[in-house]
């Protein structure tokens, strides 16, 4: 058969794939050694061969000792990293006493309303030796204010505190919704973390960028690593109007990208991100200290890519998405998990994910050798390619205004949720194949498992956490709490960095709804673009 | 029941408007993809669709259902509390006199669909619902009741 008669093969990302790839392909590949610029094979000289990636599974639900008792079961199956899940009103800037909180305590994430909460959930994980990421966006100031005052509590210096936090608004905007403030003031909040951060912590990543939740909302691979790129320029240039240098703030960036779809297209949109990145730090931002131009990330197994039919074919799809992950060279891997497209994971779905990584690593050889793709015609070629649709997808956002101007008019959602429809319809159509849902799908038209469990939460211990909240409010200062609150309205209206104000309120007792409606009173709302 | 009974109908009755539609997303729960992707799938469907936006307040949502006078109310819920999230919606909507109907998307138990339907939910769509059944399931309850 000759090549012309093949059926044509075309990546989300808008590249056609050819049959047979050729030395020709890939002979201005620009790849380098690993851990040398442009760092196509990856941030270290060794990668896995020195260190695997870190396993980092999301999780928290209930109360903070039931989600204590979590984390520690994963810490005792060999996971060495915890990315805190929070529920919505935590998120939310709520407390859990809110008429809108609405059953939605302890549901989605753990429950914090203040300090204590989070020193019961962190309590006796020595925060100096296993790295906290904390996923948390409009609230992320007052949660990272509590993390580093639990850090004091727990005996630990500042300097020595390694962890994250996501503390990307701009891509709650875009997708995952959890936005609270105007779009303008949001990012001088994310600004503030990152100076803060920049000064007082020099191990910590006050920001995580999210191309990931920008998949999630319908864009393609190569607009994912673009868009994320837009929204860390943004936030980037925002901090060197706080008179910090580029080696002083881009070295602590990191990013969380998503993993489903085309295994090709996955790997080769880290090769050429990292490459482009690289680049973008060097070139355009005058980094001069090759640490501030690596690209360091998680790489977490997406679930737009998991199926509500035949659930357990989502922990096969988990296995090649972590193949993916480390083929690609990420530094954090975090897999959603196989019941997911039905409740919050169970125990055994988060043990299930992280054997998944553990396999991958010990077993069959994904950590002997840096960036076994390398030099591959196929992949070199197609890295070079990626790395053209990400300037792309980079051009179609400026082409609308930039990040800002583009989220606040709304355009950048349509132009995803019409991607998102798109895809959809080709599930629907057959057009792209999915196993068991386009394809080979049993006559048995019942998809419902009896065996996923389905997360209650525990009404016994969200009533527990309300008491809780109750007797701290009766047991405090409410002078000092006052106090508190308006020297942070105060900070927020002269324009001052919140930081300050935050760790003195949480300091104080002050609840996350308290802070949250305290600087609200002076920010305000966001309002969506209509749709 | 077919599009070109609708379309009959309309003709006969002169006044028949086209379906309206509020998909609206309730509470703190920010995925608004599947949202969005039904309000483009019942626009492209011919019907008239209004979307609340995020953290849409229950009575904000029965404000906009009776104000807007609309045939069905969507509401999509991914973080499991629809069943309270409906009871309360569906109450305040009865107290406000809205005679139209309610249908619920999102990441919802098969186990739960009695109780929901029994709270007054006239379907449940789910992620493995497919799109012609959307479409056509709305159809059906607004003819029903048009008669």
């Amino acid at each position: 058969m000759s090549e012309e008669n093949t059926k044509k093969v075309s990546l989300e990302s808008g590249i056609e794939v050819k049959p047979v790839y050729t030395q020709e392909d890939a002979k201005s590949a620009d790849i380098g050694r690993p851990g040398e610029f442009p760092f196509t094979r990856g941030i270290h000289p060794l990668m896995y061969r020195k260190q695997p990636w870190t396993m980092r599974q999301y999780a928290g639900f209930g109360t903070p000792q039931q989600t204590n008792e979590r984390f520690k079961f994963l810490i005792n199956h060999g996971q060495n990293a915890l990315n805190v899940a929070f529920d919505l009103p935590t998120q939310m800037g709520l407390d859990s006493d809110s008429d809108e909180a609405l059953a939605e305590v302890g549901r989605v994430g753990m429950s914090v309303n203040t300090l204590n909460d989070l020193e019961e959930a962190l309590s006796g994980i020595p925060l100096d030796k296993i790295s906290v990421s904390l996923t948390i966006n409009a609230t992320a100031p007052i949660l990272v204010a509590m993390f580093f005052l639990v850090a004091k509590k727990q005996g630990l210096k500042p300097e020595n505190i390694r962890g994250t936090a996501q503390n990307d608004i701009l891509k709650e905007f875009i997708g995952r919704g959890a936005w609270i403030f105007p779009v303008e003031p949001s990012v001088k909040i994310v600004t503030d973390i990152i100076e803060y951060s920049c000064r007082n912590y020099p191990k910590y990543n006050p920001v995580s960028i999210c191309g990931y939740h920008v998949r999630e909302s319908g864009a393609t691979p190569a607009q994912e690593i673009g868009y994320a790129f837009e929204i860390a320029k943004c936030y980037l240039e925002r901090s060197l109007q706080r008179n910090l240098k580029a080696d002083d703030v881009a070295g602590r960036f990191s990013f969380n990208f998503n993993v489903y779809g085309n295994l090709w297209e996955q790997v080769t949109k880290f090769r050429a991100g990292r490459r482009l990145w690289a680049k973008i730090i060097k070139n355009e931002f005058k980094a001069a200290d090759e640490k501030s131009m690596l690209l360091r990330m998680i790489a977490g197994g997406g679930g737009s890519g998991l199926t509500i039919q035949e659930p357990e074919n989502n922990i096969i799809r988990g296995a090649y998405y972590a193949l993916a992950g480390a083929l690609g060279g990420t530094q954090t891997m975090a897999l959603c998990c196989f019941d997911e497209a039905y409740t919050i994971p169970s125990e055994k779905a988060s043990l299930l994910s992280l054997r998944t990584m553990q396999i991958l690593a010990d077993e069959v050889g994904l950590c002997d050798t840096v960036d076994p793709l390398a030099g591959s015609y196929f992949v070199e070629a197609l890295t070079d390619e990626m790395e053209k649709k990400i300037r792309e997808s980079m051009s179609e956002i400026q082409s609308m205004g930039g990040i800002i101007k583009s989220i606040n008019e709304g355009n950048l959602q349509r132009k995803l949720s019409a991607q998102a429809y798109n895809y959809e319809r080709k599930i629907r159509s057959g057009e792209t194949p999915k196993v068991a849902v386009n394809k080979y799908v049993k006559n048995d038209s019942c998809t419902e498992q009896k065996d996923i469990q389905v997360y209650q939460t525990d009404k016994k211990e969200i009533e527990a956490q309300l008491k809780r909240l109750n007797k701290l409010k009766s047991e405090r200062s409410s002078n000092s709490v006052n106090k508190a609150l308006d020297y942070l309205k105060k900070s927020c209206e002269q324009d001052q960095n919140i930081m300050p104000s935050i760790t003195d309120a949480v300091s104080s007792m002050a609840t996350v709804g308290e802070i949250t409606s305290a600087i609200k009173s002076v920010y305000g709302g966001f309002k969506e673009p209509h749709f | 029941m077919t599009d070109q009974k609708i379309e009959d109908r309309s003709q006969e009755s002169g006044n028949r408007r086209r379906i309206k539609v509020l998909i609206a997303k309730p509470g703190l729960d920010g995925h608004d993809k599947g949202a969005k992707v039904v309000c483009q799938l019942l626009r492209n469907s011919g019907m008239e669709v209004i979307y609340s936006g995020l953290h849409a307040s229950v009575s904000y949502i029965v404000k906009a259902a009776v104000e807007e006078d609309v045939d069905v109310v969507g509401l999509s819920i991914h973080s499991g509390v629809h069943k309270e999230v409906c009871e309360k919606i569906i109450l305040k909507l009865k107290e406000a006199g809205y005679d139209g109907f309610v249908v619920l998307g999102g990441v919802v138990p098969k186990s739960d669909e009695n109780e929901l339907k029994k709270l007054g939910i006239k379907a449940v769509f789910r992620l493995d619902t497919p799109h012609e059944e959307i479409v056509n399931t709305i159809k059906n309850i607004v003819m029903e009741k048009v008669g």
